[in-house]
């Protein structure tokens, strides 16, 4: 198998993917007796919590208090980061892998000071495209494409998103043309920037380097102390306990994959 | 070295450089107001940081009433983004009893947009996002146009004198003399003079 098939498999193998969850209902939120029997959803890794909504709300309508609805999660008491995508918080956050994984939904009592607002499916959108654009932004120095999408095209790329459809996802997004990494984007060695007096004797080097870079998003889970199994691993309590790094992998024309992030 | 192929970003270690500039700077030239402080991250092996100006006191221009509702604080961090190669401005604004306030509360006070072409909605609009380090939501002024502006800015006043390039120590006081325009941090022209006293 070429390398391009190879690169296809492996992103249908990811688009497939799902995480079964069981979502049990906050207690304090249940105001009828018996308990509601928890909701059993097969989430997809290419999704957020949130959109799982019109799914839950049926299943939990009729004993939740009166009141605005403002959905959240949480797992063993962390409440859960929305517009983390759900795969990547499964691999994140459950270090032996629960089946299905066991989640608490709220309606009520939204953690304002954790974590930011929601407003259902527009939040998770706009969240999305701004991704995207940033997306862009790194692989063609611009985010001009994705701003220029047409409302049909943008429509379409959402529910594609929606509805784990792969195909319809990359009819849309093959004309934002993020693949050609390296073919578009020419990096300059450092900027054009003046050094201060005190660092003078740097120039920049040569004519502009062709680099590109692709996006990266790492959520590192640090732990202080050894464990043998996957199971004595320790809880995160905290987002604290995780780092996150927000920065874009350069690689050099040749093909070359110069890594820029270096983690030992 | 020429400024029109300039694209009006910088790069991570240019960050640094210019924000210790603009610190040291800040704070010769207004002893008064709280200083910046360089917030240093150790991410894995990398080490970064961004600045820190919290506390800050940013009264109602129109009022003289004393009453203490009328008085915000602010904290402003500014974070380098190495998506967009340029600076990013969050902020927290709250009550003297330490209660959040929303943006909404202190948006109709702000600067009207008629001061300054450059603050065109699409360039200084601003949301609630998480902030890169804290694990908290915070305000944030948008990014994606910030190179443009920037570029645009050294390319037109000629009071910054860049016909040999962009002088790093300048960039942070003139990207904070945009984006304060925008949250109402006044900053003191004494900032963007080149001379070194």
């Amino acid at each position: 198998m070429d390398v391009g098939a190879m690169g296809r498999e492996a992103q249908k193998y990811v688009w497939e993917g799902a995480i079964p969850l069981q979502i049990h209902l906050h207690e304090s939120e249940v105001t009828t007796l018996p308990h509601p029997s928890p909701a059993l959803v097969l989430a997809p890794r290419m999704g957020y919590l949130p959109l799982l909504l019109p799914l839950l709300k049926p299943h939990f309508s009729s004993t939740l208090p009166p009141g605005v609805d403002t959905i959240w999660f949480e797992y063993k008491g962390l409440p859960l980061k929305w517009h983390i995508p759900t795969g990547v918080l499964f691999d994140l956050l459950c270090a032996e892998q629960e089946r299905p994984w066991n989640l608490t939904v709220h309606f009520r009592g939204y953690p304002g000071n954790i974590l930011t607002p929601c407003e259902g499916e527009d939040s998770v959108k706009w969240s999305f495209i701004n991704s995207l654009k940033e997306a862009a932004y790194i692989v063609n120095g611009n985010c001009k494409n994705v701003m220029n999408m047409s409302q049909s095209d943008q429509v379409e790329l959402w529910y594609s998103v929606l509805n784990g459809n792969m195909e319809a996802y990359q009819r849309v997004s093959s004309k934002l043309k993020l693949e050609k990494v390296g073919d578009q984007y020419v990096g300059k060695p450092n900027s054009n920037l003046l050094k201060s007096r005190t660092n003078t004797g740097e120039t920049d080097t040569g004519g502009p380097v062709k680099t590109g870079r692709i996006p990266v998003r790492l959520y590192v889970w640090s732990v202080s102390k050894d464990f043998d199994d996957l199971e004595d691993a320790p809880q995160i309590d905290s987002w604290d306990q995780i780092s996150y790094i927000n920065r874009p992998v350069e690689i050099q024309r040749e093909g070359k994959l110069r890594q820029m992030l270096h983690l030992t | 070295m020429d400024i029109s192929s300039w694209d009006g970003t910088l790069s991570s270690s240019d960050f640094c450089l210019a924000a210790h500039a603009f610190t040291e700077k800040w704070k010769r030239i207004n002893p008064v107001l709280p200083p910046w402080s360089w917030v240093p991250q150790a991410k894995i092996t990398m080490v970064e940081g961004y600045l820190s100006l919290e506390n800050m006191c940013i009264l109602r221009s129109c009022e003289v009433q004393s009453y203490s509702h009328d008085v915000r604080y602010f904290d402003f961090h500014i974070v380098y983004s190495a998506s967009y190669r340029v600076p990013v401005l969050y902020f927290r604004t709250y009550s003297s009893d330490g209660q959040p306030l929303l943006l909404e509360d202190i948006e109709k006070e702000l600067p009207g947009k008629s001061t300054n072409v450059l603050m065109e909605s699409k360039w200084t609009f601003i949301t609630q996002e998480e902030h890169p380090y804290l694990n908290r939501p915070w305000y944030k002024l948008h990014p994606c146009g910030t190179s443009e502006w920037m570029k645009l800015l050294f390319l037109t006043d000629p009071s910054l004198g860049v016909s040999q390039g962009v002088p790093v120590e300048l960039y942070l006081s003139s990207w904070i003399s945009m984006v304060g325009q925008a949250v109402g941090l006044k900053v003191p022209l004494e900032m963007f003079n080149k001379r070194k006293e």
